[in-house]
C-alpha cells in the first residue's frame, strides 16, 4: 500500500504544519512517511508545495511524480491547480475555496474553482468560513486535514489525537477549537453541503 | 530531540535535523554556521536542543575558523552553511586540509540543484576532491544522521576534516530516523605541534606529503566502505547502474515499479571507489550514471579518449545537466515514457515570492526609486536577502545581486567607470557577512557611491536569525572605517517618512563622494514572532 498526497498553498498558509499532522498521525498507525518541504525563499508569500509520501513499505523517493498523487490537498484554489499534473487518474482533490490574490494576473476565480469541480473527484470547501464558525480562522489548515481523513489510510482517532498533541503546547482552547475545526472539515465533505453551492454556481 | 523520545520510537527528522543530532551523538562540543537554505535548520535544531554550544557566526569563514580551532584543542566541532558559502570559507577548509586536526571536524554543505534558494547549483564534492579529503553523501534522513556521527570517527582516524555533502530534498526531507547513544565530549588537547598547525612554506610542504601519502589509505577506506555497496546481476548484463547519495532514491523507486534489476553501484562514500567500479565495467558493456548534482561521478569515469564501456549520465544527455532529479527523468533515462498526469486546462500564472506586507523593505525602495526618478542612467547594485526580491515589480530595484557583500564591491566598480549615480543596496546581516571590507574600499579611495544599508534588525530570509552584532554597532562601524560622519545617517524608518527619507537620499546622491544611509526597522515577520513569543510565555 502506498499513499502519495501533494499539499499545495502559499508562504504562510500552514501545508507544513498540515503535513507534520498526517505524517504524525500515519507514523502513529504504523506506516512509514516521508516528506519533502519548501524551505527558505518560497516561504515569502510565493507557492509552497509539499510532497507527503505515506506506505507500508520502504519509501525512496522524497518527491512523487507526476501521475501518482492520490491526493492533492490546497489550501488555495489556484495553487491546488498548479499541480493537477501530479494527479493519478483515480486520484482525489480537495481545495479550500477562498482565493489569495498576492499577483496581478490571478484568473478569473470562477474559471480556478471549475477547472476543480469538473474533475470527478474534485471538492471545493469554504475551510475560511468552517474554521472561523470553529473559533478561529486560523484552524483552516485544519479544516482541510478534516476533509481528507476519509481519502487517507489512517484512522479517524489517530489523526484527532495527532492534532491535539500538535496543539497540546498552546493550551487547551488550541486544541478544542483544532479538534472542532477537524471534525467540521470531515462533515462538510461528508455531507457536500458547502460544495453544492459550488456544483450550483458551476452549472450555471 | 530529548533522549527519552530517542528509545521509544523512530523520530521523524527533516534530513538537517538528522545531521544535527548524529553531530550531538557523536559528542561535539560546538557547532559553528552562518544561515543559508538549504543548511539552516542543522544550527537551529542544535539551539532548540541546548546539548552543544551552536554558535551563529559573522560569515562562513568566522564560522570553519573557530571550528577548526576547536578541533585543534581537541574537541569535535561542527561546522555547517549552504554551497555558496563554502566559497566564502574556502581559504580556511583548503588549508584545513593541510593541518592535521585532532578532535572531529565535520563540514556539513548543502549544495542547492535546482536553485529553489540560491543563485548557482555548484557541487561541493569538487571542493572536497579539490582539498583532497574524505567526502560522505547521505542519501536519506537516517543516512544524515549515520553518516554524521561516521564522519567523526573518520576525521579523527586520519586526522582530516571530512565533507558531508548534502542536497536540498535530503536537507529539507522529513523521514524516520532511529539514533543510538551519545557519546561522551573528547579532553581537551593541551599539546602543542607547531610542525602541524603552522603552515610556513617548510612545515606545510611536510604536511601536505603526509596528506598525499595517505591518499591510498583515505582510497582504501572508501573502497571498504559499506557505503560503496555493489550488487552484480548475473542475469542483466546490458547495462549497469551508478548511483550517489539521494540519487539513489529515485533509481530504487523507479526499478521496483518496473520490476528492473540491473547490476548497481551505489557510492555514499568518496573518493570515488575505483576498483568497485572497475568491478562493475567487467560485468557490462554500458553504465548509466544517476547523480545529484554536477556530473562528477560520470566526468572522471569519461575522460578524454573514447571509454572502453559506453558512459550515460547528465554530461551525455540521458539525464538533464541542470536541476534537480526526479522520478520521470530516471524512467527516460532508461528509455522509458515517464507516468503523465493531466495538466489544468487553464493557464496558471507564477506565484513568486514577495515583499510581506509591511515589510520595511517597501518604504526605501518607494523613497529609493523617487530619489532616482530624476537620473537617467542610474545603477543600482543590490545583494542577498529578502531585499533582492525588491528587483521583481512592482519596485525593480536593484541592477545587479550576485554574491554576499558585492553590491558595495561592484558598486565601487560601476562608479570608477564613472557610471551613475550608483547606490548599492545591502542588508544588515549581508552587510556584517561581508560588506565591511568593501566598505574600507570604498571609503579609502572616497568612492562617489550611496551605500543604502537596509537595517532590519535579523536575517531575515532565512527565518529571522539574529544577526552577529546589535544593530546600533553598525554605525560606529561605518564610521570607524572612516566614512564622513557629515556623510553617514542613521534613519528610523515609517511609512508616513517616505518623503523624509527621499530627501535625504536625493540629498546624499548629489554628494560627490561616498555616503552610507542606514535605514532601520525590524522585519514584520520578527515582529511578529515576538509577539507570538510574548503571547505564549
Amino acid at each position: 500500500m502506498k499513499f502519495d498526497i501533494i499539499i499545495a498553498g502559499v508562504g504562510g498558509q500552514g501545508v507544513l504544519s498540515i503535513g507534520a499532522i498526517i505524517s504524525a498521525s500515519a507514523m502513529r498507525a504504523g506506516l512509514r512517511a516521508m516528506q519533502s518541504e519548501v524551505h527558505g525563499m518560497s516561504q515569502r508569500g510565493g507557492a509552497v508545495l509539499a510532497h507527503l509520501r505515506l506506505a507500508d513499505r520502504e519509501i525512496f523517493s522524497p518527491t512523487i511524480a507526476h501521475g501518482q498523487a492520490d491526493l492533492i490537498l490546497g489550501l488555495e484554489p489556484l495553487e491546488t491547480l498548479r499541480y493537477l499534473e501530479y494527479l493519478s487518474p483515480s486520484g482525489t482533490l480537495i481545495t479550500a475555496s477562498e482565493p489569495l490574490k498576492n499577483i496581478p494576473d490571478y484568473p478569473d476565480i470562477d474559471d480556478v474553482l471549475w477547472g476543480i469541480l469538473r474533475h470527478p473527484r474534485g471538492h471545493v470547501l469554504d475551510a475560511t468560513r468552517i474554521a472561523r464558525d470553529a473559533g478561529s480562522v486560523k484552524a483552516a489548515n485544519v479544516v482541510m486535514v478534516g476533509a481528507a481523513t476519509d481519502f487517507l489510510p489512517i484512522e479517524d482517532v489517530t489523526i484527532r489525537s495527532a492534532i491535539a498533541d500538535a496543539f497540546a503546547s498552546k493550551g487547551e482552547r488550541v486544541v478544542e477549537v483544532n479538534l472542532r475545526a477537524y471534525d467540521a472539515g470531515r462533515s462538510a465533505l461528508r455531507h457536500r453541503e458547502v460544495v453544492d453551492e459550488f456544483e450550483t454556481f458551476a452549472v450555471t | 530531540m530529548t533522549d527519552e523520545v530517542l528509545s521509544t520510537e523512530a523520530l521523524m527528522l527533516l534530513g538537517d535535523e538528522a545531521v544535527a543530532l548524529g553531530a550531538l551523538h557523536a559528542g561535539i562540543t560546538a557547532a559553528y554556521a552562518y544561515p543559508g537554505t538549504p543548511a539552516t535548520e542543522i544550527l537551529e535544531a542544535l539551539q532548540r536542543n541546548g546539548g552543544a554550544r551552536a554558535n551563529w557566526c559573522a560569515n562562513e569563514k568566522t564560522a570553519y575558523e573557530a571550528a577548526l580551532g576547536m578541533s585543534m584543542a581537541g574537541k569535535r566541532a561542527l561546522v555547517s552553511m549552504k554551497h555558496v558559502g563554502l566559497n566564502v570559507a574556502a581559504d580556511p577548509f583548503i588549508n584545513s586540509a593541510v593541518v592535521a586536526p585532532v578532535g572531529g571536524l565535520v563540514l556539513a554543505v548543502a549544495d542547492d540543484p535546482g536553485m529553489h534558494s540560491s543563485q548557482n547549483e555548484q557541487d561541493s564534492r569538487f571542493y572536497a576532491d579539490f582539498a583532497r579529503v574524505p567526502c560522505l553523501e547521505p542519501a536519506n534522513a537516517q543516512e544524515a544522521y549515520d553518516m554524521t556521527r561516521e564522519a567523526f570517527e573518520v576525521s579523527e582516524r586520519f586526522r582530516v576534516p571530512v565533507v558531508l555533502r548534502l542536497v536540498t530534498r535530503l536537507a529539507h526531507q522529513r523521514s524516520g530516523v532511529e539514533a543510538q547513544h551519545r557519546k561522551d565530549e573528547n579532553a581537551l588537547n593541551t599539546r602543542r605541534d607547531r610542525a602541524d598547525w603552522v603552515l610556513l612554506p617548510s612545515f606545510a610542504r611536510r604536511r601536505w606529503q603526509k596528506r598525499l601519502q595517505q591518499q591510498k589509505d583515505i582510497r582504501g577506506w572508501a573502497e571498504m566502505s559499506p557505503h560503496n555497496e555493489l550488487t552484480l546481476n548475473e542475469n542483466f548484463r546490458d547495462m549497469g547502474v551508478i548511483t550517489t547519495g539521494i540519487a539513489q532514491s529515485y533509481f530504487l523507486d523507479v526499478t521496483r515499479e518496473l520490476g528492473l534489476t540491473p547490476s548497481h553501484l551505489h557510492i555514499g562514500a568518496y573518493p570515488i571507489p575505483a576498483t568497485l567500479i572497475r568491478d562493475l565495467a567487467d560485468h557490462v558493456p554500458e553504465i548509466l550514471v544517476i547523480e545529484e548534482g554536477y556530473p562528477y561521478v560520470e566526468r572522471m569515469l569519461r575522460g578524454i579518449l573514447p571509454p572502453l564501456t559506453t558512459i550515460r549520465g547528465r554530461q551525455s544527455g540521458d539525464l538533464p545537466e541542470a536541476g534537480e532529479l526526479n522520478q520521470e527523468l530516471v524512467w527516460s533515462a532508461f528509455g522509458l515514457q515517464p507516468p503523465r498526469g493531466t495538466a489544468a486546462t487553464i493557464s496558471i500564472p507564477e506565484r513568486p515570492p514577495r515583499l510581506c506586507d509591511g515589510c520595511p523593505h517597501i518604504d526605501a525602495y518607494n523613497a529609493l526609486n523617487d530619489a532616482l526618478r530624476s537620473y537617467e542612467a542610474p545603477v543600482v547594485t543590490s545583494d542577498i536577502g529578502c531585499y533582492t526580491l525588491g528587483a521583481l515589480p512592482p519596485y525593480n530595484v536593484g541592477d545587479s545581486c550576485v554574491c554576499m557583500g558585492a553590491s558595495i564591491g561592484m558598486g565601487k566598480g560601476a562608479a570608477d567607470a564613472g557610471a551613475g549615480p550608483v547606490v548599492a543596496v545591502i542588508g544588515d546581516s549581508t552587510f556584517l557577512h561581508s560588506g565591511v571590507t568593501p566598505l574600507m574600499d570604498a571609503a579609502a579611495a572616497n568612492t562617489d557611491m550611496t551605500v543604502l544599508i537596509l537595517d532590519n534588525d535579523v536575517v531575515a530570509m532565512t527565518g529571522t536569525q539574529p544577526t552577529v552584532l546589535p544593530p546600533n554597532r553598525i554605525p560606529e562601524i561605518v564610521r570607524g572605517i572612516g566614512v564622513d560622519p557629515e556623510h553617514c545617517h542613521v534613519f528610523e524608518s515609517h511609512p508616513r517618512r517616505v518623503g523624509e527619507l527621499t530627501q535625504l537620499l536625493r540629498r546624499e546622491i548629489a554628494h560627490r563622494g561616498l555616503s552610507v544611509v542606514i535605514v532601520h526597522r525590524e522585519c514584520i515577520e520578527a515582529l511578529k514572532k515576538d509577539k507570538k513569543a510574548r503571547r505564549e510565555s
